[in-house]
């Protein structure tokens, strides 16, 4: 379907072709299309104002035509907080696990492709920082910089980058040692190009699988630092904060941890199952 | 007299390994002349590789000289040795593994002309890597695959378009058809004998294959352990081998002949030592059936036995002589 | 006398969601004790998959045995339960792969991957104390010390991999041993021991080998009879010396021959057989070597019977179709042809 513009042999034709293949990954794409087509038409489905309304009669509605998710303890319509909360979610999920990604992916890249004493160095670096727990670690810089959405994702973007260049490094060393990156050396070929054309490109499948992986766990941490209150702030309304929210009134009202709950866990999900999908799919030993 | 295209002297390598030094080339010179062949033979670990890549500094030489043209390459700056190296190419011994699999054919051979920025024009670079193509028997509705699709024997014609893409004088061919059938192998052999003639172009032929190396080239080298004990015009060498080692090389390939059947296969004893912190002498000594005690102490000097003929063995250089 | 293996008609396909790869089709050769019969032919010549065959061992959902036989002790195989095939391998029918070192366990002591294939089977009832005198024995025999036992394939050197290989299939002393091209990872030098070794073991113990090997040399030194595959079929057969030494051959024999470079010989170009074997999943109709063969008729649209030239020399060729009626002539038309490979032999 979308790939009809690729030529026949194309690798990526082959890869979607064995991708169809598996079930649960198709099961993960067609959850995350959902999540994705709520996310980008939130305010056509409903207007952002009915998520901040506060209207003092409506307060700790059950579930009903009117308001299918029920109302929170201010009166706000929580479908209209859930369905705009995926927008949170998903911008911190895919913004920090893409800046990590740039940052981590070169870094790993040129410490793979050189080593010696800048490799060193950087990956030293990245054992003090991932010898700390990432929720302290997030902690701490929001701390440090204020609770706001953008400290948050620097928080979260922060505790990931590691990861990322242990990845990508590894993976560019398998790389470097390839016949192909002799050749290309051979005919003169500049670093820079070598990295470009003939080590990312063949890098990519790992660290693909990994990145979308990482979107479900930012996901979760950003949930997680919201919840207890150090990462989006009220009235927006990021899945995390609703949890918060609907903490106190978890015995009168608990649906209002149903629906943000299940939100958290279908996105986290549909990342996974596509990100696994992927993974089996790129891999060639796989084939048929 | 033909001038040297290619002048080795005193040329080492020596990888550093938690034991010690991994003697890869220890002391090797010799020369190839413009438009002639020089086989390599030897059997795994004896360097031969190495030789090959340290000749276009991939892997850069402990010590020695290596003179192109007169000039020594193993000085040269990044810059100068990029002007040398458009002269002189390497096509590896596995195909797929030395293309890379995200491009396809077209961009793989118009790779080496774009780095260079020997052709920028769009439409020109197209012709001339159509050219290419014809050139290897590359049919043009393959330029848009990708390696993986390919056999073989096209993947290698691939990479001999790419090493001839900037008309270099000089191609090292590492094991370049032991990866292939041998059918196929005929062909590329005859592709790459072609090629010689028509492009003028010298040859470092490295492989195993004794058969292979006797067909193709005009003087071969014997390696074991890193160093050189045998160097003779081709059809010398086959026919009056000195060096035990050579010998026993010779012996062992199976010939495809019926009257091999009933004959008892001749075999040397044991088997090729660590290249790590070899011990002084002739490194053939263990294996060697004429072994005596002088040849611990040996240099791996060659000595001349006949013209163009050198050998590193004083006990068989003398019983040769003797015979003589 | 009856043979020892016998396969009829023998056809393999490798069948995925996408195509169907027809690797084997109708082949059928037979094998007396103490013989050995070579398996030459390219890669995708089918010769791999042949043998898996016989051990039943190809891969679970996608290799299917459409047709044929393969009586072993006058036995069908493809009859078998999967509990009664573990009993033949490794106790009538062994098998030594290509590659000496993915072939060994790395975290066992090789003596003990030895008797692991003996207390398996153990045919004749055998102590623990037989075992390890039996491990004893196997390794002497491949010419290595039994005091090394306890090493671990890595200290081993790739040749003598291999021969820990062959002791472990001849350790339960099996009728037939396969051997997928058994030296084509060694340096010739290893080579030459290894196949002097073989053949030695051979004799000693009288037992039957099919030789897979893409290496006319090896062919020369270790067999009694060969069959040339191409393109999953037998296009000749016969004895050794009918395969060197006769002046007809199959145009592919011919092209293979020709295509090695001589030892003693000065030629200006190689032989070579044009083309590439053909696609496997879309073979032609009619011969499956027409579109190489340099002497291809209009009658090669239709498949070719199998032709007996003399005793056991037979070739899958229409060329062959008249050799009744004028035998001369079509020997001697061949004998051009066939020249290249007169320069292989001294």
């Amino acid at each position: 379907m979308k790939l009809k513009l690729l030529r026949d042999n194309h690798p990526l034709r082959e890869i979607w072709r064995r991708f169809k293949k598996n079930h649960s990954a198709m099961i993960g794409l067609y959850l995350l299309l959902i999540i994705l087509f709520v996310a980008i038409f939130a305010d056509l489905i409903v207007p952002y104002e009915k998520a901040i309304k506060q209207v003092g009669t409506d307060r700790l509605l059950s579930p009903s035509m009117a308001h299918p998710f029920g109302t929170d303890h201010l009166g706000r319509d929580f479908a209209a907080r859930v369905v705009h909360g995926s927008r949170y979610s998903l911008l911190i999920g895919i913004s920090t696990s893409v800046i990590s990604l740039i940052i981590g992916g070169l870094l790993g890249a040129f410490c793979g492709y050189y080593g010696g004493r800048f490799d060193n160095l950087v990956m030293r670096l990245m054992d003090v920082i991932m010898s700390i727990p990432p929720v302290l670690l997030s902690l701490a810089v929001v701390a440090a910089l204020g609770a706001n959405l953008r400290n948050l994702l620097i928080a979260i973007t922060i505790s990931c980058i590691p990861s990322t260049v242990r990845l990508v490094r590894s993976v560019v060393i398998s790389i470097a040692d390839q016949d192909y990156i002799e050749a290309a050396q051979s005919y003169n070929t500049s670093d820079f190009r070598i990295i470009l054309k003939y080590i990312l490109p063949n890098a990519m499948g790992p660290i693909i699988v990994n990145t979308t992986m990482s979107i479900a766990v930012m996901i979760l941490s950003a949930a997680g630092l919201s919840f207890i209150g150090m990462g989006v702030q009220p009235p927006s309304p990021e899945w995390g904060s609703l949890l918060s929210e609907a903490r106190q009134y978890m015995f009168k009202a608990p649906y209002l941890l149903y629906f943000p709950g299940v939100a958290i866990l279908m996105s986290a999900l549909s990342f996974n199952l596509v990100g696994d999908g992927l993974r089996d799919a790129l891999d060639p030993k796989l084939k048929n | 007299m033909k001038q040297p295209i290619i002048e080795i002297e005193h040329l080492k390598k020596y990888f550093p390994v938690k034991e010690g030094k991994l003697h890869a080339l220890d002391d090797i010179s010799l020369s190839i002349f413009e438009g002639q062949t020089l086989g390599v033979v030897g059997e795994s670990g004896c360097g031969k590789s190495t030789l090959g890549r340290t000749l276009l500094r991939l892997v850069e030489p402990t010590d020695g000289i290596i003179r192109y043209d007169g000039r020594d390459i193993t000085k040269l700056n990044r810059k100068e040795l990029a002007d040398v190296r458009r002269d002189m190419q390497i096509i590896f011994q596995d195909p797929y593994a030395s293309l890379n699999p995200r491009m396809t054919v077209k961009e793989l051979i118009a790779e080496p002309l774009i780095v260079n920025k020997i052709i920028s024009n769009k439409k020109e670079l197209m012709k001339e890597v159509d050219r290419l193509m014809a050139l290897v028997g590359l049919s043009q509705r393959l330029s848009m695959a990708y390696p993986h699709e390919l056999d073989g024997g096209r993947r290698q014609r691939i990479g001999i378009a790419r090493a001839i893409a900037m008309k270099p004088r000089f191609i090292v061919c590492d094991e370049p058809v032991s990866a292939l059938d041998v059918s196929i192998q005929a062909q590329i052999l005859n592709l790459l004998m072609d090629l010689q003639a028509e492009l003028s172009l010298t040859y470092l032929f490295i492989t195993h294959d004794l058969s292979v190396v006797r067909h193709i080239s005009t003087n071969i080298a014997v390696m074991y352990l890193g160093q050189c004990v045998e160097m003779a015009p081709s059809k010398v060498l086959f026919k009056n081998p000195v060096h035990p080692y050579t010998k026993a090389l010779l012996s062992a390939i199976p010939i495809p002949s019926s009257s091999m059947r009933h004959k008892a296969i001749e075999t040397v004893k044991g088997e090729v030592v660590s290249p790590i912190n070899p011990l002084p002498g002739c490194r053939f000594a263990q294996r060697c059936p004429g072994c005596g005690e002088q040849c611990a102490h040996y240099e791996s000097e060659l000595i001349e036995v006949e013209p163009k003929h050198f050998v590193a063995c004083p006990s068989a250089v003398k019983a040769y002589m003797a015979q003589k | 006398m009856k043979p020892l293996l016998s396969i009829e008609n023998l056809a393999v396909a490798y069948q995925t969601d996408l195509e169907t790869v027809a690797a084997v089709n109708g082949i059928s050769f037979a094998i007396h004790k103490g013989q050995t019969l070579g398996i030459v032919g390219e890669t995708g010549a089918g010769k791999t998959t042949t043998a898996l065959s016989i051990l039943r061992l190809l891969p679970d959902r996608t290799g299917i045995i459409k047709s044929g036989k393969i009586e072993f002790e006058g036995e069908d195989l493809l009859t078998y339960s999967e509990r009664a095939m573990r009993k033949v391998r490794g106790e009538k029918v062994a098998m030594i792969f290509q590659d000496p070192m993915t072939a060994l366990n790395p975290v066992i002591p090789i003596g003990k991957q030895i008797a692991e294939a003996l207390i398996l089977h153990n045919p004749d009832g055998m102590s623990r104390d037989d075992i390890e005198d039996r491990v004893d024995a196997s390794l002497k025999m491949v010419g290595i010390s039994p005091q090394r036992k306890g090493d671990y394939p890595h200290q081993f050197s790739g040749g003598m991999k291999q021969r820990v290989i062959i002791a472990i299939a001849l350790a339960c002393k099996p009728k037939l041993i396969i051997a997928d091209e058994p030296t084509t990872a060694l340096d010739v030098t290893i080579q030459a021991q290894v196949l002097q070794m073989i053949n030695d073991l051979k004799s000693e113990l009288q037992t039957a080998m099919i030789m897979i090997t893409h290496d006319l040399g090896i062919v020369a030194q270790t067999c009694d009879e060969v069959a040339v595959m191409y393109a999953g079929e037998i296009v000749e057969y016969g004895m050794m010396e009918d395969i060197f030494d006769a002046p007809v051959h199959h145009p592919y024999t011919v092209g293979l021959f020709g295509s090695i470079p001589s030892l003693d010989q000065d030629v200006e170009r190689l032989y070579t057989i044009d083309g590439l074997m053909p696609d496997p999943t879309n073979l032609p109709v009619g011969c499956k070597f027409m579109d190489r063969c340099p002497k291809v008729m209009p009658i090669c649209q239709e498949a070719p019977k199998t032709y007996t030239i003399s005793g056991k020399h037979q070739i899958k060729c229409h060329l062959f179709s008249d050799i009744a009626q004028s035998p001369s002539d079509s020997g001697k038309a061949d004998t051009n042809t066939a020249e290249p490979d007169k320069g292989a032999n001294p």
